[in-house]
């Protein structure tokens, strides 16, 4: 891992293990495996937002051929979520319904058909209740209640952190930005529905195969709700085709084909249908935002505040930590003199949301790079210029306590600047053409893991076979983003052998060590210190060997793509070779790696949720075209860097910026999760809820800086979220530059526009107290 | 996945044996031809027949052919197949540039003219599951009472989809049915009716086998724009189709503008003959597209904010005239004359289709 050593499989654009199984067909997702006997499942649904649940009838469906078994929320009581400290849903609402598309009763029958029709026989007695839509009003809400046990009202989570003295700091300031945004909420649209599918066998083991992100968390939690030893489950994930944190909670129905199965002794499966993907839902949460963000004379940033109502939807998921991640990711690339948020996140009786792609901290982004220029604006600073003055640093720490270690971010802002032509075009291109920019800061995993524990949040096991194969074995779970190619990857370059003689056995809880799943960008960072880890222990083994048999100093000897040899003699022979002398000098040959958290973060309550061993950086600079006559706007094109520290593979790198820049475009072009009044989805298809097709993306320039941090794998660092951020606030300081306006809401209607550029000229009212106005924005959107 | 409830397939090989099929299962049977309407609409249980004809096998439908005075399309004609015919791209270029943006490619290659014309009238509170339908409350389309878009409404205002349609309409062309009775001919400005929840004049057993187009004769222009928020793929959030009849001296002999995606019924602006002896330029379509604002009131029944589709009405229309085609070339390119307001292309709309 050493820095200076020549890399034979680090950073080249190799094919991913799986490309050609996924690209062929030969892949097997969730909905591929049919076992013998299998039952089909479909589960009903509240067809209210909010409303009792006084009595379920089973006996007509009972009656309907096909059916095989029935289940209710009080056979499978006891309450999960994805964080241990907020277990607030059961696999089907015993008591209440909290959103329409809630889990109420469950069917297995011979086939999908059967089971569909059945479930209109099913009869649910409902008391309705009054739904809470709009999160202000839930937030005023004390009598009615989503959930009975909170503590106060309607609240999901309040946080409020302080770092200096802010009010000081706004005093220091030659030009603040005071301003309300609203980020609309999105859902992550994977192309692959939820699938799983159960199997109780006669021994009493479970297995459950799943298309989810967090198989260990899926595992502890059917082990708790199903009241089965952790050794009797097993959960296996497939393939899987996308999931962007969708897939990143414990889903309802996993726990019903397990309990069906265990009730029918068949398999069962479940298949979402595009619309109960909606209802699942976990995507970006709507987030009303004040931000008052100051700049000295000079253009530093000398306090920044922020006050946030986030609209959580019916369940808590990971709402704690979005509470926390609204303020605490914003603290990077740049200084902040003085720092101060408040978020609360509400519960409202409409689909929950949870973690998409930029968990919490893309809508705070949104709101304080658009500000970042209002406020520069003020001052004619050129906004690269203001975000270059006030770049943090490396190996500094942030203000409220986090350690950023590498950080490329100056030369990612060098990079659009240059690529985009800035200096030369920025506000030369007419009305109706414009440029803007923005900065973002990611985490690389989090020191805190979800449930408080002193193991390692990411393991590896490698068996060396005298065939020369190598079984890697990874828990791992692959979203597309390429998890399962990196243990190859690095294992070949630490013990020299070819990646294609790799077998990397992935996310199988009865047969790979635990890894925590798929989020918060922590993949390839932790689970890549573990590979090294592993493949150095192998390394010491066959170069021992080989030493011995050449009579040469083990630190001679060097391995590359299957042949180990000594540079500059005639001395080589084959991987298999030296594996064969290594098993002969010390058995059978197998070593393990881990990443174990590292204690990181702020002295405080809270300090931890955030705190990252390494943050990834990013700039995007972007050419839009505004059609003032219709209000229509295109992207016409972004220029991306991300600082990865180390590209391990720079394709896949590129593709994770390109899919995070579209996904980015896409909310603040077109995604919208809206509902009718009485807390029904608008329009929960792929028709009605639209993203761009690869025809409506813009072009795209995906650049990569290599910073090289001292604490990642080779030097590496996230790639899969933070590219994400900068392209929404950019695309709106852009049209600003286009036609003069500021585009505060999400998505960037072309109506909207429209409207704001014909008041452009017009006298601006007066702006009424914060308050007021977080309400006032609330009652609009109801 | 949503299934597809259970039903019997029929598939006749002359259409008077369809026509029978049609008569013996009278409502319980629909017709399907590419099933790019109905598929999805039966998957949401918006039918359940019990029967389904397939027009598969019967020969000759999907013929574009010139005869006499017409431009005869056959009604199995695909939507893909009208947008590259090199006839219809040169005698009917609106139709062909119209036919070009229905959904997407794989959707054009399945659908055809005649399922065009017949598609069911579409809206937000109707094109859902059977769930989501349920737990709205049903509506007045299908298995309600009550209008979600005009509140107390009595009559359905679903709206008319179909892209081919407005440009038909500008066309003068005629739609041939055959049913119990034969074969009829119906101008199509006569075939639909403002009723959201069946908006043609066709009988239940009535199959449309053919449409025929009389071929533009000397100076007719025309043109088509649609406003939809992904070029890729969308239905219409407005579908606007011109056409006009210039004489030697450049006076307008005739107007016609139709907008759609608005009610049930695609609108024929009224009121455009004051314009005839007018000369015809740009000022003359500025004016034309204030009339069909005054007369077009987008609804909530199609998820794009209506208010700024009413708006997009007159600039629009404005732009079909702006970029019609006489004869393969653009009129007022010909003529030398600005495109002031249209340039750049608009983003968003079908112009960038091709990127």
């Amino acid at each position: 891992m050493s820095f200076g050593k020549k890399l034979n499989v680090v950073g080249r654009r190799l094919r991913k293990v799986d490309g050609l199984q996924k690209a062929t067909g030969a892949a097997v997702y969730a909905d591929d495996i049919k076992l013998p006997r299998m039952l089909h499942c479909k589960i009903l649904r509240s067809p209210h937002a909010h409303a009792r649940i006084k009595r379920i009838d089973f006996s007509r469906c009972l009656e309907h051929p096909g059916v095989v078994a029935v289940l209710e929320g009080k056979e499978i009581p006891t309450r999960y979520g994805v964080i241990p400290w907020t277990p607030d849903e059961q696999a089907l609402a015993a008591d209440k319904a909290r959103f329409v598309g809630d889990e109420v009763a469950a069917v297995a029958a011979e086939d999908e058909l059967a089971a569909e029709e059945a479930l209109e026989l099913i009869d649910v007695e409902y008391e309705v209740l009054p739904p809470l839509i709009d999160p202000a009003e839930a937030l005023r809400e004390q009598r009615i209640k989503i959930h009975e046990g909170s503590k106060q009202g309607n609240i999901s989570k309040h946080v409020e952190l302080s770092f200096g003295d802010v009010a000081a700091g706004f005093d220091r300031c030659a030009a603040i930005a005071d301003e309300t945004f609203y980020y609309e909420g999105s859902t992550h649209t994977p192309i692959e529905p939820h699938c799983a599918i159960g199997n109780y066998d006669a021994d009493g083991n479970l297995t459950v195969w799943s298309s989810t992100q967090i198989p260990h968390y899926v595992h502890r939690e059917l082990s708790r709700v199903l009241e089965l030893p952790e050794a009797r489950v097993r959960v296996i994930q497939p393939f899987l085709g996308g999931a962007f944190g969708g897939k990143s909670d414990p889903f309802s129905l996993e726990f019903v084909v397990a309990k069906l199965s265990m009730k029918t002794g068949r398999p069962v499966k479940c298949l979402f249908t595009r619309e109960e993907v909606f209802w699942a839902h976990r995507g970006r949460h709507p987030m009303k935002m004040r931000f008052k963000v100051g700049l000295s004379e000079t253009g530093r940033i000398e306090s920044v505040d922020s006050k946030i109502l986030i609209d959580g939807g019916a369940y808590s998921s990971f709402g704690l930590v979005t509470a926390y991640y609204a303020g605490q990711l914003l603290t990077g690339p740049y200084q902040f003199g003085a720092y101060h948020f408040d978020s609360t996140r509400v519960f409202t009786n409409k689909p929950p949301c949870g973690p998409k792609r930029g968990h919490g901290s893309v809508q705070p982004r949104f709101a304080f790079e658009v500000a970042l220029d209002m406020a520069a604006e003020k001052l004619g600073l050129d906004p690269i210029e203001v975000r270059r003055r006030n770049f943090i640093g490396e190996n500094v720490k942030t203000i409220n306590g986090q350690l950023i270690t590498s950080n490329g971010f100056l030369r990612c802002l060098d990079l659009v600047e240059k690529a985009s032509g800035w200096k030369e075009r920025k506000g030369k291109l007419g009305f109706g053409r414009g440029l803007g920019v923005a900065g973002s800061m990611y985490i690389s995993g989090t020191a805190y893991p979800v449930y408080p524990n002193e193991m390692p949040q990411a393991g590896i096991q490698v068996k060396l076979d005298r065939s020369g194969k190598v079984t890697i074995f990874s828990g791992a779970s692959d979203i597309g983003q390429g998890s399962n190619s990196v243990p190859a990857y690095l294992i070949a370059e630490e013990i020299g052998c070819d990646p294609r003689d790799c077998l990397v056995v992935v996310s199988d809880t009865d047969l790979t060590p635990v890894d925590l799943g798929a989020y918060s960008s922590r993949v390839t960072f932790m689970l890549g210190i573990a590979c090294v880890e592993a493949g150095r222990k192998l390394w010491a083994q066959i170069s021992a060997a080989v030493a011995e048999k050449w009579g040469v100093e083990a630190a001679r000897i060097e391995g590359s793509l299957g042949t180990i040899f000594v540079p500059e003699t005639a001395l080589s022979m084959s991987f298999k070779e030296a594996v064969r002398l290594a098993e002969a000098k010390f058995g059978t040959l197998g070593a393990t790696g881990s990443y174990r958290t590292e204690k990181l973060g702020g002295d405080y309550r809270g300090g931890t949720i955030g705190a990252s061993p390494a943050y990834s950086f990013t700039a995007h600079a972007v050419e839009v075209q505004v059609d003032p006559e219709t209000g229509i706007w295109t992207v016409e094109r972004v220029w991306a860097a991300h600082d990865c520290g180390k590209a391990l593979n720079p394709t896949l790198v590129e593709g994770q910026i390109e899919g995070s820049v579209y996904m980015g475009y896409a909310e603040a072009a077109m995604e919208e999760m809206t509902y009718l009044p009485s807390g029904l989805h608008r329009g929960p298809s792929l028709l009605d809820y639209r993203i761009p097709t690869s025809l409506d993306t813009p072009e795209l320039t995906a650049m990569i800086v290599e910073s090289g941090d001292p604490k990642g794998p080779y030097g590496a660092k996230e790639a899969g979220e933070g590219p994400l951020h900068p392209v929404i606030p950019a695309i709106s300081n852009a049209i600003h530059d286009a036609v003069g306006i500021w585009l505060t809401e999400l998505p960037f209607h072309p109506g909207k526009l429209l409207r704001l550029l014909r008041e452009k000229d017009k006298p601006r009212a007066p702006v009424p107290p914060v308050e007021e106005r977080i309400s006032a924005a609330g009652e609009s959107r109801a | 996945m949503l299934t597809l409830p259970p039903f019997e397939y029929h598939s006749p090989t002359t259409v008077e044996e369809a026509v029978a099929l049609l008569r013996q299962h009278r409502g319980q049977v629909k017709v399907i031809a590419g099933g790019t309407d109905l598929v999805p609409n039966m998957k949401h249980r918006l039918f359940t027949p019990a029967h389904v004809v397939g027009l598969k096998a019967i020969a000759g439908l999907d013929r574009v052919a010139e005869e006499g005075p017409d431009i005869r399309l056959g009604a199995m004609c695909t939507i893909a197949q009208l947008a590259r015919d090199p006839l219809v791209q040169k005698t009917l270029p609106s139709l062909a540039a119209a036919a070009s943006q229905i959904a997407g490619p794989q959707l054009r290659e399945m659908g055809t003219l005649g399922g065009n014309i017949c598609l069911d009238t579409r809206c937000v509170y109707y094109n859902q599951t059977y769930f989501w339908r349920k737990a709205l409350g049903f509506c007045l389309k299908k298995d309600g009472t009550v209008c979600h878009v005009v509140q107390g409404g009595q009559r359905c205002v679903a709206a008319a989809s179909n892209d081919t349609v407005p440009v038909l309409m500008t066309l003068n062309a005629r739609v041939r049915a055959v049913g119990t009775n034969g074969l009829r001919e119906i101008p199509i400005a006569e075939l639909y009716v403002p009723d959201g929840i069946v908006n043609t004049v066709l009988a239940p057993e009535e199959l449309v086998v053919e449409v025929r187009v009389p071929r533009p004769e000397g100076r007719l222009i025309a043109g088509y724009q649609k406003l939809r928020v992904r070029a890729s793929i969308d239905y219409p959030a407005l579908t606007i189709a011109v056409a006009a009849k210039i004489d030697p001296a450049d006076r307008a002999e005739w107007i016609r503008v139709v907008v759609s995606a608005l009610g049930a019924r695609p609108h024929l602006v009224g009121g455009l003959e004051r314009f005839r002896g007018r000369r015809f330029d740009q000022g003359l379509a500025a004016e034309v597209s204030q009339v069909a604002y005054r007369q077009c009131h987008p609804l909530t029944n199609i998820n794009v904010d209506p208010a700024w589709r009413r708006e997009m009405v007159p600039v629009f229309v404005r732009r079909a005239f702006a970029r019609a085609q006489l004869s393969g070339s653009g009129y007022f390119e010909k003529e030398g004359a600005q495109r002031t307001s249209d340039s750049p292309p608009p983003p968003n709309t079908p112009t960038q289709q091709t990127r």
